[in-house]
């Protein structure tokens, strides 16, 4: 495939033209030095579009082998249905020893070859602690630039999710009937309280039920010793039930999340903000690292510009470049 | 017995020859001159189309219709297939899983149009679902409905047609897939009790008739190359039944725990390279299956010699007949007593695998049996595993294969003087006939008499009565295979099984000569990422109804062994699939694995449609069973590379893949 022609490739990508999206996101997987200014003028362009303001970015997350690839398959068909269109970026673990990764969700996904309206692209994480592929913040900004929702997979459960609450709107945690760490961890208060919490596999009813029940009350539990803490503290995680493999439940499932992005309305842009603010500091950090930090004047110093300046124009990659010139040239003059 | 062990001569087994091919007419003549052979029962190959429930003018079916079996896709077809064979007298065979239920409403239906008694009727359907899963491919539905679809068949056969054995718990596909002995024995075990758990959950066998039940099961298992351990295994078989039967089920009735067998050996070893070995492997498999009186084979059948070629001719298939005629009849086997009963070596060797394979029957039943070891994906990743174990011990030259890694150089063989013609061809034209004869019933029967039978299928579909007579009833009405089973995917939806290979961890060596070349294919993509900016991506795609995954999965483990970000999606992916896959996905390289036969088809199809879609740029390779004559025909369509089995060196392989996106990306 060609290279991709930024300026051009935009507006291909705002019609959703799978070439160019596809040459897109392989442009923001580019880890070539030469590549990060088209990446940064890319996402630039891509911040404006349409559906990039007004679409929904939703996470779904859970532990391995719950049912999220299936799930997704189902939930696209639905949104599909109900004549949306929809970008998927699944992320899987990229092997230590070797750098490889088999990206294995596509396999759990059957959709219709000819449909325009629906794009699956794999990430493998290439090392990133977190649980996100280093592309995946520039991959959902560039689908979410080309479809009405983007639903970004990740692996995990307690601290790894912690960077998809950074890219998402709304975060789906899927849990299996039967699985207690994800109880305790919300009891625990190790892990963030999910926007939308679904039982999935509750085609094995008994189990199902009992996981709904048990939820409900780590849920009180977890709201009792404040782990929430959010802004949209008025937001009540609603808990469902779904079977990815019988179809059952995935209506209500998108009702749920759309109602979330409908509670988000007010709130929204600000909570888009914060992760690209957060997204920029992970950035700055993982390039610069302590030193970086320091030079510039501290965390909080680094993150209080990156609220004032994350503004319109401005993207997290393009933000980074500038601090990183400035950073140079601090260590030039000391020098 | 006379004092020396010896005793009358016991009757031989039944001898089969896995076979069918082209159309049932044509099959049919096959199965006269086999029956005229000698042969004494029929085993039926039926082809892919068939197998996985869809009609020849399916688009899925494209290059698959009549190539590695036969086509049955009505009554008219079934008859076609037994003509002149009386269904009371015969003993029929039947490899057929996700359709067995309709397949046996046919041949129910032809017997009933022959005056034959149903209870005269002897035979098997396979029926075994959980395999399909994890090795064969063929399977349609999800778990439950397959596994409802497996009672049904069962729960009818024991009330209405007696003798036949309406499941065959097979292992030998789990061997095929790269199952150790242990694996092979806990996985045979798991399914049969997942079965019997789910006949006995219907509720509609009384506790009184269960025995009859278990009784009925019969299993189908492989032999491989190590044929003493192979013979404990058998052994360890006997009596791992008896006591699941007898502390499981209560079965009091010594007859009814009986380990009821056939047999096909192991065709996994069986080489491309100096193919005429293979049939010395092949004889001494059979050793395995006969030389134990007390746990031997009740049916054999074995594959040929030019088993990694292509399908066999029927020479070819005699040549194996022969092998086994020769065993049971020139010999002096039958007429001994069981010649291991008291070897301790044999003993010792057999409580190992007993007590080996119950662990792990017992690590299987905690993760809640087998329908939930096949869901998790559990089983699948330890026969991957196992396979890729095998075949990095084929690599090194740990283990010894002759004429593959050793004593390769030799006289060449006038067996395959003319390739071409070592092996059978089915003509191309048959798709086209097949299509022509079907629109030609489609026209002739009662439409509305069809309508009804679908409608009625589809209601007992979503209710809990036995699909048999409804199918049975729709068989006559001239229902097609592809209608009985597009009505029932409709109720039930389908299911695409865990491909086992996202987990599967391979043990390596960290040093010594195999691990230097990994470690230099390593550094090699590592480079060649930082110079493409992103890391090569692989999208291994298995097009068509092909289901032999196991050459995809070692070729995506291996790769991202050595480093590369690895797509793959499974078996049974459409042309258009795997294009819209690349395109999505942004890959570098595309390999397909093609190994049923249909890769002159699906391959033009795939590469037109790369180039439609602007990707022509992409290189692709193609693995699987490609005659020699096929190679050149795929380079002139623009594939930049072909494997076949002894193609064994994945490191090979591994270094020709970097090379060619090195290539590709140097071109841009
Ligand atoms: C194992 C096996 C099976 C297993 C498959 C298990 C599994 N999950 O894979 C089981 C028992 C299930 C099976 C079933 C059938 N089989 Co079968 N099977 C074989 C057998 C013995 C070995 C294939 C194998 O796995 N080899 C080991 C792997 C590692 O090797 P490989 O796939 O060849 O891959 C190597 C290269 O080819 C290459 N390669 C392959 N793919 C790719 C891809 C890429 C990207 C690259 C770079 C390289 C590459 O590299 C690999 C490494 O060396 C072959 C004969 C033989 N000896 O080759 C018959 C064979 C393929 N089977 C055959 C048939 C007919 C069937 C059935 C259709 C029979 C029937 N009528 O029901 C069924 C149905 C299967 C289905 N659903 O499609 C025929 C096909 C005939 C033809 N092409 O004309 C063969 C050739 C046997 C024969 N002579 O009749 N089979
Ligand atoms: N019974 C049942 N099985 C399900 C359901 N959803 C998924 N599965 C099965 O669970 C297994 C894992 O499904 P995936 O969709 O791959 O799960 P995942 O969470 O994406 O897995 P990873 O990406 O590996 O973490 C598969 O065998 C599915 O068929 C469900 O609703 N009911
Ligand atoms: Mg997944």
């Amino acid at each position: 495939m060609p290279p991709s022609d930024p300026a051009n490739d935009a507006d291909r990508v705002r019609r959703a033209d799978k070439a160019a999206v596809s040459r897109a996101l392989n442009l923001v997987e580019d880890k070539r030095a030469d590549a990060q200014d088209r990446v940064a003028a890319l996402l630039a362009s891509l911040k404006s579009a349409p559906k990039a303001i007004g679409g929904h970015r939703v996470g779904l997350t859970g532990p391995p082998g719950v049912g999220k690839s299936t799930l997704t398959s189902a939930v696209a068909r639905a949104v599909r249905a109900r004549g949306r269109t929809m970008g998927v970026v699944a992320v899987d673990p990229s092997s230590i020893v070797s750098g490889g990764s088999l990206l294995g969700d596509r396999a759990r996904m059957s959709f219709d070859p000819s449909d325009a309206g629906l794009f699956v692209r794999s990430l493998a994480t290439a090392g990133e602690v977190g649980g996100l592929a280093y592309a995946a913040n520039s991959a959902v900004r560039v689908l979410a630039a080309a479809y009405d929702v983007v639903l970004i997979e990740t692996t995990g459960v307690g601290q790894s999710e912690i960077d998809i609450v950074h890219v998402a709107d709304t975060v789906v945690l899927v849990i299996q009937p039967g699985s207690g760490d994800v109880l305790q961890f919300l009891k625990a208060g190790i892990m963030e309280i999910p926007d939308v919490l679904v039982v999935n596999k509750a085609d094995q009813e008994e189990l199902a039920r009992r996981a709904v029940a048990d939820l409900r009350g780590a849920l009180h539990t977890a709201q009792a010793v404040g782990v929430s803490g959010r802004e949209d503290g008025d937001w009540e995680t609603p808990i469902l039930a779904t079977s990815a493999t019988e179809g059952t439940g995935i209506e209500e499932l998108i009702d749920a999340v759309d109602a979330h992005r409908k509670h988000l309305e007010p709130t929204l842009k600000a909570r888009r903000h914060r992760g690209e603010v957060q997204w920029m500091l992970d950035l700055f950090m993982r390039k610069h690292g302590e030193h970086g930090v320091s030079t510039l004047h501290g965390l909080t110093e680094i993150k209080a510009r990156a609220e004032r300046e994350l503004d319109d124009g401005e993207t997290p990659l393009s933000l980074c470049e500038r601090l990183s010139r400035e950073y140079v040239a601090k260590l030039c003059q000391t020098s | 017995m006379a004092p020396s062990g010896k005793h009358e001569r016991d009757k031989p087994w039944i001898m089969r020859t896995y076979a069918g091919h082209s159309t049932a007419a044509a099959s049919n003549e096959l199965y006269r001159t086999n029956l005229a052979q000698g042969q004494t029962g029929l085993s039926v190959a039926f082809d892919l189309p068939t197998q996985t429930g869809y009609d020849p003018d399916d688009p899925l079916a494209r290059g698959e219709v009549g190539k590695v079996g036969v086509p049955i896709s009505h009554l008219g077809d079934m008859r076609a297939l037994f003509e002149g064979i009386p269904l009371d007298q015969m003993n029929t065979s039947m490899t057929i899983n996700a359709t067995a239920a309709w397949l046996l409403s046919l041949y129910i239906a032809v017997a009933e149009d022959q005056n034959a008694d149903r209870a005269a009727l002897r035979g098997t359907t396979q029926n075994d679902i959980i395999k399909e899963y994890l090795s064969r491919g063929t399977h349609i539905f999800p778990p439950a409905a397959s596994m409802r679809l497996t009672t049904d068949l069962i729960t009818y056969t024991v009330t209405e047609v007696p003798k036949w054995n309406p499941i065959n718990i097979c292992s030998y596909h789990l061997q095929e897939a790269g199952a150790t002995p242990t694996q092979e024995l806990a996985y045979a075990l798991v399914t049969a009790i997942g079965v019997l758990d789910a006949v006995k959950a219907t509720g509609r066998i009384p506790e009184s008739e269960f025995g009859n039940v278990v009784g009925r099961m019969s299993f189908f298992v492989n032999a491989g190359i190590r044929f003493v351990e192979e013979l404990c295994k058998m052994r360890a078989f006997v009596e791992l039944w008896d006591r699941v039967a007898r502390e499981r089920y209560g079965v009091t009735d010594p007859k009814q725990r009986r380990f009821r067998y056939g047999v096909q050996v192991n065709s996994l070893g069986l080489t491309e390279q100096q193919p005429e070995n293979n049939i010395i492997r092949i004889v001494l498999e059979m050793l395995a299956v006969t030389l134990s009186k007390d746990a031997r084979a009740r049916a054999v059948q074995l594959p040929a010699w030019n088993e990694a070629l292509g399908l066999p001719r029927p020479w070819d298939q005699q040549w194996s007949l022969r092998a086994q005629q020769i065993l049971a009849l020139e010999t002096d086997l039958l007429e001994y007593a069981d010649l291991f009963k008291g070897s301790k070596v044999v003993h010792a060797q057999t409580q190992h695998l007993v007590e080996s394979a119950w662990a792990e029957v017992q690590e299987v039943l905690g993760r809640g049996g087998a329908v939930e070891a096949v869901e998790t994906g559990y089983i699948k990743q330890k026969l991957v595993e196992s396979n890729a174990a095998r075949l990095r011990a084929i690599e090194s030259g740990e283990q010894v294969v002759v004429g593959v890694n050793a004593y390769t150089e030799g006289a060449p063989s006038p067996l395959i003087e003319n390739l071409d013609e070592a092996i059978l061809t089915v003509d191309p034209d048959i798709e086209k006939k097949e299509i022509e004869a079907l629109e030609q019933w489609r026209a002739d029967r009662d439409a509305s008499a069809v309508a009804n039978a679908i409608a009625e299928l589809k209601r007992v579909a979503r209710s809990d009565e036995n699909i048999m007579p409804a199918s049975i009833a729709a068989a006559h009405a001239g229902v097609t295979t592809g209608e009985w089973a597009n009505t029932l995917r409709a109720v039930w939806g389908e299911y695409r099984a865990p491909t086992g290979v996202a987990g599967a961890t391979v043990k390596a060596s960290r040093s010594g000569a195999a691990a230097e070349v990994v470690d230099r294919l390593r550094k090699r993509l590592g480079e060649l990422e930082v110079r493409m900016g992103r890391r090569p991506k692989l999208l291994v795609g298995k097009p068509g109804l092909d289901g032999h995954s196991n050459g995809a999965e070692q070729i995506a483990i291996k790769a991202r062994d050595v480093g590369f970000d690895v797509v793959y999606e499974g078996i049974r992916v459409s042309p258009e699939q795997i294009v819209a896959s690349a395109l999505e996905e942004g890959v570098h390289l595309i390999g397909l694995s093609i190994l049923s036969g249909s890769h002159l088809a699906l391959v033009p199809e795939i590469v037109e449609r790369l180039r439609e879609a602007g990707l022509s740029d992409i290189p692709v390779v193609v693995g699987g069973i490609i005659p020699e004559a096929d190679t050149e025909r795929l380079r002139r369509e623009g594939v930049a590379a072909v494997y076949t089995p002894k193609d064994f060196e994945l490191d090979h392989i591994m270094s020709d893949l970097i090379d060619l996106v090195d290539r590709q990306h140097a071109a841009e």
